[in-house]
């Protein structure tokens, strides 16, 4: 009898790419069922046409490239890329920046720095600044959430806002939208107001915004469960919430007039999303464990800065770049002692 | 109970311990045939000391070497040389290379034993020359001579012992089936090799779920009344019996990149090896025989066999009942670092754990191999605290200086990084590679220095050659001139 002579190890792999893409996707569940919930399924169909338009971007550039389409495809990292790109846009963006977007984040970000593995920056949060820095106003619309709307838009539509940017008749488009709790935050303290006064308006609620919480709520669920299932390790979601914690924290009680409470930092914005899903994305975060401790504090600290000082009012996609660019410095200076080596 | 300490990553892996653990072990039937490999270790080949038509006994010696890393080979059974010949041997390689081959006669006769009296009035020189004579080395897989082991010379202070009974591979359970079975030949080998060494502390370590093996050898240190021996219970996690892990994890010490145990101050031994000792010393009875672990979904029936060394595999599988239709590899070791063997007509030898013939769904069969999305599990899942991701990169570019400056060769192929990358990269395969490649450069560099001194050599004798002429033909021109200086001179005087 004759027998294959392959090396060892001659053990299963335990784990694929596939797999870890697939539970990341399913972790974001909770948090885009909050955001529907809140802010309607306009989340849903933004999802859907940034995936079409990821999948078919990532068929064409690996044809032209030459490489396998069918099983490249199956890795589902292009379909992660488009969901978190979806879910940072603001809901009513018209189409084209969902699409204009994913094609800058899948065929520049990605594959023209060689695909999944070789990218320096994180696809997603490349389109997102890309289309926060072309085209503002798309950019800073957001939809009130539910329970401050007076409106209801049923499918169709949610259909015609995306794609025909129409409106019904008797809707006005500044009556949909609504600053956001950081935004209002910002341009509150600038017009003099203190922090306590304008947290009692009413788009806050327990800890940051109406409906924003609960999202935040969504994806710190989703992100533990991929802590519990140890798809992402502790060290940059723990690091990036304590850096922003401890930033937050030592402002707040120099001076909690000028400067909104941890809590409220901890939970706006792209926090919970970019700590849990985001800034964990392995390909272009420090490898090392020290090293990704030191990724996260380094993130949380500049999502602080350029919030408070900077001209942004959320900053966890310029953060993210910011810290790409620090990955090989920040590995080079944390390799672990080798066993048996001296330190 | 003894403190333990831990090391970086490792993997709890399925054990799949149970297929043969809790069975007793099963005398294996006398092979028809013997099967020696003269090639005892690269590079250490041994020499024939019986020629085809010789008869032997068991117990005899066949073949041995001047090699200092050589132990000599003996007889399993008795019989008649039948010749020597190539046949494949038990390597990674598949090839084949030079073999004794014994036809048995049987009867199974054997040379008369030589036990020693009482091995504590023994010097150690006297009982490491017995034990080279036995053909004794380690039984743990690495076959690495015990007698050496036992001799780490006057610099190095030798203060513990370490029988290593963590059969930390999966599906591996022969050394647990053995310490059931004989824990008191065992503990007398640990003391035997305790005394060679001038020791005052042995520790026997097993991995916590071998219950039975920890209570046999218990008992057995009790009724040897010797309270410098102890048994240990470890945490059962791949790699905790490579050997630096074991001494990590038992005495918190780490042995230096590069160096061995004994630099600090351990000599590690497996148990097997510890029962051949004491079967040798005690009993007179070289090396012929072992435990060996037969096993796998891709088999009838699995057991622990007692086998001659020397049996063809195909004669233990078949007395396994044979193979199952989902029989897809043959692996001499454990699936963690042994290797895939090309077919069953290949024999055991010394270092011969375990006979894993694996069904399709235990092994990998078809990787689809992604590229490395930077996860950096490898790094946590490394034993030895390697960065295995760039270790990769740097492998794959052919970046040799670059593999030397992330230690590659602190690298024991222990494959902890490949199982648990979810990118599916043949990790190994890169390192394996890079070192040979590294050790082929190093030996093409060194021929090269040869070469070149040669050829230097040679420039500088052509040069003194041609002063030498030079200077030659100086002289004689200057006689010349001289003489017909002078024949001018009695000319000119005539």
């Amino acid at each position: 009898m004759k027998f294959s002579t392959v090396m060892s190890p001659h053990l299963q792999p335990v784990n694929s790419v596939d797999r870890v893409m697939l539970q990341v996707l399913l972790a974001l569940i909770p948090g885009i069922a909050a955001m529907t919930w809140f802010f309607g399924i306009g989340v849903l169909i933004n999802i859907a046409l940034a995936v079409v338009v990821a999948l078919l971007a990532e068929a064409s550039i690996l044809g032209l490239r030459g490489r396998p389409i069918g099983s490249t495809l199956k890795d589902l990292s292009a379909v992660v890329t488009a969901v978190l790109l979806a879910i940072s846009l603001p809901v009513i963006a018209p189409w084209w920046i969902t699409v204009v977007g994913i094609l800058f984040a899948i065929v520049i970000a990605k594959h023209l720095y060689g695909g999944l593995g070789y990218n320096p920056f994180n696809p997603a949060m490349a389109g997102y600044v890309l289309l926060l820095v072309s085209f503002p106003m798309q950019m800073t619309a957001w939809l009130a959430p539910i329970e401050l709307g007076s409106v209801a838009l049923n499918e169709v539509d949610w259909l015609k806002l995306i794609f025909l940017e129409q409106l019904p008749a008797n809707i006005e488009f500044d009556a949909i939208t609504m600053a956001t709790p950081l935004d209002s935050v910002r341009t509150q303290l600038g017009l003099g107001r203190s922090v306590p006064e304008i947290k009692t308006d009413s788009v806050f609620g327990l800890l940051a915004g109406k409906g924003w919480e609960w999202v935040a709520g969504g994806y710190l669920i989703g992100g533990l469960w991929l802590m519990w299932r140890k798809i992402i390790g502790w060290q940059i979601p723990v690091g990036l919430l304590l850096g922003l914690g401890l930033f937050a924290s030592i402002c707040y009680a120099i001076d909690n007039n000028q400067f909104a409470a941890p809590s409220f930092h901890l939970v706006a914005g792209a926090t919970m999303l970019g700590a849990f899903f985001i800034a964990t994305d392995p390909v272009t975060a420090a490898t090392s464990v020290n090293g990704r401790l030191i990724y996260g504090l380094l993130i949380g600290s500049l999502v602080y800065i350029i919030r408070v000082w900077g001209g942004y009012p959320d900053a966890m996609a310029f953060a993210v770049l910011l810290a790409n660019l620090t990955a090989p410095a920040i590995d080079y200076f944390t390799r672990p002692r080798v066993f048996g080596q001296k330190a | 109970m003894l403190k333990t300490w831990r090391f970086h990553g490792g993997l709890r892996l399925p054990a799949h311990k149970n297929l043969s653990a809790h069975r007793p072990i099963v005398n294996a039937e006398l092979p028809k045939q013997l099967t020696y490999p003269l090639q005892q270790r690269p590079g250490v080949q041994l020499k024939a000391t019986v020629a085809p038509g010789d008869t032997v006994l068991r117990g005899q010696i066949i073949a041995d070497s001047d090699h200092f890393l050589a132990t000599p080979l003996h007889a399993a059974s008795s019989g008649t040389v039948k010749s020597i010949e190539d046949r494949i041997i038990p390597h990674p390689s598949g090839l084949s290379d030079p073999c004794i081959i014994i036809d048995t006669d049987g009867h199974d006769e054997a040379l008369p034993p030589e036990p020693v009296e009482d091995y504590r009035l023994e010097p150690a020189a006297t009982l490491r020359s017995k034990i080279r004579q036995a053909g004794i080395v380690g039984l743990g897989g690495a076959a690495f001579p015990t007698s050496i082991k036992l001799n780490p010379g006057p610099q190095r202070h030798i203060d513990t012992l370490i029988l290593n009974g963590a059969e930390c591979e999966p599906y591996i359970t022969c050394d647990n089936v053995l310490m059931q079975a004989e824990p008191d030949a065992i503990v007398q080998g640990a003391l035997i090799l305790m005394h060679a060494l001038q020791v005052g502390d042995g520790i026997i370590a097993v991995e916590d779920h071998m219950t039975e093996a920890f209570q046999a050898l218990s008992a057995a240190i009790e009724q040897s009344r010797d309270r410098r021996l102890t048994v240990v219970k470890i945490p059962a996690l791949y790699p905790t019996g490579g050997e630096k892990q074991l001494i990590r994890v038992v005495t918190g010490k780490e042995t230096p990149s590069g160096g061995i145990p004994a630099d600090v101050g351990v000599i590690c031994q497996n148990v097997g090896t510890a029962a051949a000792v004491y079967n040798a010393i005690c009993r007179g009875l070289p090396l012929t025989e072992r435990v060996v672990t037969v096993t796998g979904q891709g088999l009838k029936q699995q057991q622990n066999m007692r086998a001659r060394i020397g049996t063809p595999i195909s004669d233990l599988i078949n007395q396994c009942g044979g193979y199952q239709d989902s029989v897809e590899r043959l692996i001499m070791g454990g699936p963690m670092m042994g290797f895939a063997l090309p077919e069953d007509d290949i024999p055991i030898v010394k270092a011969t754990n375990c006979i894993l013939a694996a069904a399709g769904s235990e092994v990998a069969t078809s990787k689809e191999t992604r590229p490395c999305i930077r996860c950096g599990d490898c790094a946590k899942a490394c034993p030895v605290d390697l960065l295995p991701q760039q270790l990769y990169w740097h492998s794959r570019a052919g970046n040799l200086e670059k593999c030397k400056e992330f230690s590659l060769f602190d690298c024991i192929e222990c494959g902890c990084c490949e199982v648990v990358c979810p990118s599916q990269i043949p990790l190994v395969q890169y390192y394996r590679a890079a070192k040979s490649k590294t050790i082929a450069k190093a030996k093409e560099a060194e021929k090269a220095a040869i070469a070149k001194r040669r050829h230097d050599f040679l420039l500088e004798r052509k040069a003194r050659e041609q002063a030498e002429r030079a200077e030659r033909s100086r002289r004689k021109k200057e006689a010349l001139a001289k003489l017909k200086a002078a024949e001018t001179a009695t000319e000119g005087a005539e």
